[in-house]
């Protein structure tokens, strides 16, 4: 009921959009964008509203694209059964870096959250069940109540299902009094522990909850694709969602959305034209936002949206 | 023959030195890092990227120059310190006053250009480099025999490494950084050109890291991907050893480069990961690192 009355006519339209894109573009791409976009939204929650920035967030991607994998190929088990287990096991994981990585602040959580997440890198390297070098091919999708998934438009609706609910999920997060705290925690730690709150648990939380939604992408990209390789646990990809929501605009809502599109289609557009050149232009927009543009596509689109309107901008 | 544990002696020991040079790279590498923090504050993630730059310029200088290895040992850091001096300048000087966060992630795009660029240009293949005749060869130590090169690496590194602790803190240049470090704003009110100061420190910081490439090309293969993965267990050995004072980040480089030979030796599966490991049991029972302040 709550969100029936607050949906305003630009949401619908985007839903519209959204719900009707697949006739206009092709839908494997449009379900990439989405769990990228759901994997940078979820990251964001980190380093827009608590501060943290985490170099290591493709183990979560990968470990539960691994998972998802393996639970539907070897175990085959039903579809939605396999993107939960998958996401509960980036929890897990999410869960046991985090409880390390927090106990060291700023540039060394960066490092920590860098190492860790090459560890796992090399243990998904050597396990026997991710396939090494080869990855995992060929998983099913299976079917969800009775519908065939293996068609690209039915599983891009299952896709959006629950890439909406993710957003929303951050969304409310970041809206409620939780979300609150960890805004004071990025604001200032020392003030937010002063006042009582048990900094540390409340980091731990939101690194939970960004590792449980990265994994909720990564199961969703397995789904996608059929299959995995070690490249979603490779620290290239780490790189890439912060670059997303740099790129989108650290710390805010709809940042982290846009950055995926973009990159996305443009690693899309050009695969095939440049080759590892792709790496340069990568390296470049990171060092363009960086310098010229730290407030990212979306924050300096509310800048002039406020200055055109006529309000002051900080 | 004589073994220990059941592994041969000679193996043993071969691996001992194999970790010791690694262990001598970490050493460079992490005393370069903890260099550049000490002054500017920030984590300088294309560190890796410039020990890659420091072996290829190498190969490039034999290749299309015919300069010998003795001639890249002293104009190869040169030129990687001069790269250094263009990145501060007109890069990195403009995020001093941001959160240490931008400058990182400006790092960590310079090191994707320059890994992209070298890629795009050379490949991926790995080049050969062989070691120089004067160090060819293998000293007999009576119980191995040890070869002349990985001698040269560890002496050299560790030269380099006491040095410069020497020259931070026991010349006038080094009370003038240190006192720069301690507090910049007075130290330029008292007539020192701090800004340069601070190039000259990342510039020194990344030729350490060209001088570590060139140690390494002989060792390795030379190819643009080799810095990305050893930057991170560099950031594993930081973690561990803390950036607060440079005898401690040359003993945990070395020490990890040891503890991973010997892994190698052991029990070779877990040998990729045993700093990372040993990095989560320091986080776990000693959050600030071995060498490091408690927060």
């Amino acid at each position: 009921m709550m969100t029936a009355t607050r949906l305003k006519p630009g949401y619908l339209a985007v839903l519209a959009l959204l719900l009707a894109a697949p006739a206009v573009i092709y839908p494997v791409l449009l379900m990439k964008i989405l769990c990228f976009a759901v994997f940078a939204c979820a990251f964001n929650l980190l380093l827009g509203y608590t501060g943290l920035l985490s170099f290591g967030h493709a183990a979560f991607l990968g470990s539960a694209a691994y998972l998802t994998g393996h639970a539907l190929k070897v175990w085959e088990l039903p579809t939605l059964a396999g993107l939960l287990l998958g996401t509960a096991g980036a929890a897990a994981l999410g869960w046991a870096v985090g409880t390390l990585a927090i106990r060291r602040q700023g540039i060394y959580f960066a490092m920590s959250t860098l190492a860790l997440s090459q560890l796992m890198f090399f243990l998904f390297l050597k396990s026997e069940f991710t396939g090494g070098e080869d990855g995992l091919q060929s998983v099913p999708r299976g079917t969800l109540l009775g519908i065939d998934l293996s068609s690209d438009t039915h599983l891009y609706y299952l896709v959006l299902g629950l890439s909406l609910s993710a957003f929303w999920l951050i969304h409310r997060t970041i809206h409620s009094p939780f979300g609150q705290v960890l805004k004071a925690i990025r604001e200032n730690e020392p003030r937010a522990l002063s006042l009582g709150y048990d900094v540390d648990r409340y980091k731990l939380l939101a690194f939970v909850l960004s590792a449980a939604i990265s994994g909720l992408a990564g199961a969703l990209k397995t789904l996608v694709f059929t299959f995995t390789t070690l490249s979603d646990a490779h620290w290239h990809t780490s790189g890439e969602v912060v670059l997303m929501t740099l790129l989108g605009g650290v710390g805010t809502v709809l940042g982290p959305v846009v950055g995926a599109a973009v990159i996305v289609t443009l690693q899309n557009e050009l695969a095939d034209k440049v080759g590892s050149l792709v790496t340069v232009i990568m390296g470049f927009i990171f060092a363009a936002c960086v310098l010229a543009f730290r407030r990212g596509m979306v924050g300096e689109a509310i800048g002039l949206y406020k200055r055109m309107i006529g309000e002051k901008t900080p | 023959m004589i073994e220990l544990f059941g592994v041969p002696l000679p193996a043993l020991l071969g691996q001992l030195t194999l970790g010791l040079v690694n262990g001598s790279f970490y050493a460079v590498l992490s005393l370069g890092l903890a260099v550049i923090f000490g002054m500017l504050h920030i984590i300088n993630f294309s560190h890796g990227a410039c020990y890659m730059m420091g072996a290829l310029f190498t190969w490039m200088a034999m290749e299309y120059f015919g300069l010998g290895y003795w001639w890249s040992l002293l104009l190869v850091p040169l030129s990687v310190a001069i790269v250094g001096i263009l990145i501060e300048r007109l890069l990195l000087q403009r995020l001093y006053k941001l959160d240490y966060l931008y400058a990182l992630l400006l790092t960590f795009g310079i090191a994707l250009m320059l890994e992209g660029g070298f890629r795009a240009w050379l490949g991926v293949a790995g080049q050969p480099y062989s070691i120089p005749a004067e160090l060819a060869g293998a000293l007999d130590l009576g119980f191995m025999m040890l070869p002349k090169y990985r001698a040269w690496v560890i002496v050299a590194s560790l030269t380099v490494c006491l040095l410069t602790w020497y020259m931070i803190e026991r010349t006038r240049l080094g009370a003038y950084l240190r006192a720069a470090t301690e507090n910049p704003a007075l130290t330029q009110a008292f007539g020192i050109n701090v800004p340069v100061m601070v190039m000259l420190t990342y510039a020194f910081g990344v030729g350490l890291a060209g001088l570590a490439g060139v140690l390494a090309a002989p060792t390795t293969q030379v190819s643009p991907l080799m810095g990305s993965n050893l930057i991170i267990v560099v950031f594993a050995v930081v973690v561990i050893g803390g950036m607060g004072s440079i005898l401690g980040s040359v003993l945990t480089g070395l020490g990890l480069g040891v503890v991973e030979g010997l892994t190698k030796v052991f029990y070779p599966e877990a040998s990729a990961v045993v700093v990372f490991l040993i990095m989560a049991i320091v986080l776990w029972f000693r959050p600030a690192g071995l060498f490091g302040k408690a927060a």
